[in-house]
């Protein structure tokens, strides 16, 4: 029973990174159609943004570490928005604009990651960083279960990320907008919606919650490489098309079903044999609905 | 049409001038070529760092008195740092590169064995020697009579680790954690595993669990760790997952030892891990504190020029890098035909019986293994790595 409850709570916070992630695929493909396989990267960009600022905070300008990562989270979110919003003004929507198929916008999307992970190990070297610790580790433990407070935030964070999300695109206006450019990119704008603001704030969104699983990651993980963010990035776009991609619910779904079969693998199982099962698995779910869970054939995402 | 024939004329210049370049280089003064095939990016850049510094340190030490003095001549040395990224293909090709490309005599390197197992095949069949410093994976130079090495063997490290866990924590089980995808991890895991299991009877190794290299969470491989409730753990892995898995270890509650093996020994294994890793114990090549004579020499004269404690890679390196040239002065004059160099680097290589390293003196046997002790060392409270025990063969 409490290994069960410890992997449990193992798969939960696993699952949690892949949710995060898989959310901002899931975001920019409801909206654009567009695989934005840089994802990943950005999430490792976040990562290395939260070191930056963190450290900054805690060495430069000597806040206690509470401040630090009350600071840090905001700012964190904001730069790597920047980030996302940039990608899409000097990569995407120039080819938009031309009205390039969407197969060249994935692979500007492919390059625009390797470009992030190559700048960012031609900036700063191979060596690997240590995050700083923010946050007093607690550890809880009731017989054999133990979990860290860490663990306990990065579960609720993915969990209350997800009700944000929901309620922003199924209750909001500028939710409705997102769902409308997803459902008819060229008589959205004749209704006087400026699709571009839109498209905008779906990376400002996505990118943003990447940031934060980035700093998230580099809290519990705390060393930070440029190639964290590629196998991760991966495995979370799976987890989104499992779910049923442009879907919120599917990608946050699709993240801890995968966090769950990873880690149910390995308990179960020789250690061996964890990404070969899991995905076996995956592929089994595609077989029987091949749109993912939450994925309907060819009407509205989002 | 036109366009074609200017299009070809350019070619042609550009070929020819090329060729110019390429001859040209041909005619400047003789120098020893020496290849260092290191992993200075991917999941181990310290490694490679650590090398390139212990490397450049000899070369600057002997071009500054004229060369190395070979048959009467001196003639300085040229280094060639390649950059494998820590994998094994790019550890061929560099490998490659540094056969035909750059005409290297020898090769020093790669580190681990997941590079220098691939990477030896290629310099065996290239007939160009090589010597790894850090590869202890016996198949790096079974049956390859033109490579080398300057570290132990996992053969000898596994029984190691096993005698001093099993007396230090007083063990009756274990549990291991590897990397499967590594040649080195996993050889080692398995190695402790046969001898941990006929020492203390079938079943004592309660877990045996494995991950991959681009992993970063272990939480599930862990808790059936702990679950198991072994004695202590085994983890021969590169220091940058020992960070993550000690860590990750001390969440779920784990409050027992850590028995570690020399893949730990980088100068970046405390910066990643902190406290955590304060206490453990594992095995390697030296220990840096507190050594004695010529070894403490070359960490003073490291510790000045680069500021930071020379750890295993350094030492091996340099020690690997001087067997190399002991080689070549021993082979008498030097031969300005590559090919004809490097044999008589091999068969010098093959003859040198005893030879006094900074890691510890080293005799070689006929697969061109050196035969030489090993050290247990404790993580103290500062950081440091402190010797605990020193088991010979």
């Amino acid at each position: 029973m409490d290994i069960l409850i410890q992997n449990l709570l193992n798969a939960l916070q696993w699952g949690s990174f892949y949710a995060l992630i898989a959310l901002g695929y899931t975001l920019v493909y409801g909206v654009l159609l567009l695989i934005n396989f840089a994802h990943g990267d950005v999430f490792m960009v976040g990562a290395y943004i939260a070191f930056f600022v963190a450290t900054f905070f805690l060495g430069f300008v000597d806040l206690s570490p509470w401040l630090t990562l009350a600071l840090t989270v905001p700012l964190t979110m904001l730069l790597t928005a920047g980030v996302g919003v940039t990608l899409e003004r000097v990569a995407y929507r120039p080819l938009r604009r031309k009205g390039a198929h969407r197969l060249y916008v994935v692979i500007t999307a492919l390059m625009c990651g390797l470009m992030l992970e190559n700048s960012n190990l031609a900036l700063l070297g191979a060596s690997r960083k240590k995050f700083p610790e923010l946050l007093d580790k607690v550890i809880y433990t009731w017989g054999n279960v133990s979990v860290t407070n860490l663990k306990l935030i990065v579960i609720f964070t993915a969990i209350a990320v997800f009700i944000l999300l929901e309620f922003i695109v199924t209750r909001t206006k500028i939710g409705m907008a997102m769902r409308g450019i997803s459902y008819d990119k060229f008589a959205i704008p004749l209704m006087g919606i400026p699709i571009d603001n839109v498209i905008v704030f779906t990376f400002v969104l996505g990118s943003g919650m990447a940031g934060l699983a980035g700093l998230l990651f580099a809290m519990s993980y705390p060393i930070l490489e440029p190639y964290m963010g590629a196998l991760i990035g991966w495995k979370a776009f799976i987890a989104a098309v499992v779910g049923g991609i442009g879907d919120i619910r599917g990608a946050f779904l699709g993240g801890f079903l995968l966090g769950f079969i990873e880690v149910g693998v390995v308990a179960l199982f020789p250690s061996t044999y964890r990404d070969l099962f899991a995905f076996s698995i995956l592929l089994m779910i595609l077989w029987i609905k091949p749109t993912g869970i939450f994925g309907v054939a060819k009407t509205t995402k989002i | 049409m036109s366009k074609v024939i200017l299009r070809t004329i350019m070619m042609v210049m550009v070929m020819s001038l090329a060729f110019v370049m390429l001859t040209g280089c041909s005619k400047e003064e003789e120098k020893i070529k020496i290849g260092f095939n290191i992993p200075l990016t991917g999941d181990i850049p310290k490694v490679g760092e650590a090398s390139r510094n212990a490397a450049e340190m000899l070369k600057e030490e002997i071009n500054s008195q004229g060369g190395l003095e070979v048959g009467g001549k001196k003639i300085p040395l040229e280094f060639y740092y390649e950059d494998n990224e820590s994998k094994a293909e790019s550890a061929v090709n560099v490998a490659l590169k540094l056969i035909e490309q750059d005409g290297v005599v020898a090769i020093v390197g790669p580190n681990s064995s997941k590079q220098a197992v691939p990477a030896g095949g290629t310099c065996n069949d290239n007939r160009t020697p090589m010597v790894s410093p850090w590869s202890t994976n016996p198949d790096t130079t079974k049956d390859r009579p033109w490579v080398f090495r300057a570290a132990f063997l996992d053969p000898f490290q596994g029984p190691v680790a096993t005698n001093f866990a099993a007396k230090q924590f007083n063990a009756k089980t274990s549990a291991v954690l590897f990397d499967v995808s590594n040649d080195y991890s996993k050889g080692l895991a398995e190695i402790f595993k046969s001898e941990w299991e006929s020492k203390h009877g079938a079943d004592s190794v309660v877990a045996f669990e494995s991950h991959g290299t681009k992993d970063q969470d272990f939480s599930a491989q862990l808790t059936k760790i702990i679950n198991s409730k072994p004695d202590f753990i085994f983890v021969p892995d590169n220091y940058n997952q020992v960070a993550l898995i000690i860590k990750q270890a001390h969440d779920l509650g784990w409050t027992g030892p850590f028995m570690g093996s020399d893949a730990w020994g980088s100068s970046e294994l405390m910066t990643l891990c902190g406290k955590d890793c304060i206490g453990q114990f594992f095995s390697t090549h030296y220990a840096a504190a507190g050594a004695k004579g010529a070894t403490k020499e070359f960490i003073d004269r490291y510790t000045a020029k680069f500021n930071e404690t020379p750890d295993d890679v350094a030492a091996l390196t340099w020690d690997a890098t001087r067997l190399l040239l002991q080689a070549i002065q021993d082979a008498g004059s030097y031969n300005s035909d590559v090919k004809a160099e490097r044999k008589a680097i091999r068969d010098a290589l093959s003859t040198i019986k005893e030879f006094a390293g900074i890691t510890g003196s080293m005799a070689f046997d006929s697969q061109g293994d050196p035969i030489k002790c090993a050290v247990v060392v404790r993580i103290d409270e500062n950081g440091q790595f402190v010797f605990a025990e020193s088991v010979c063969p």
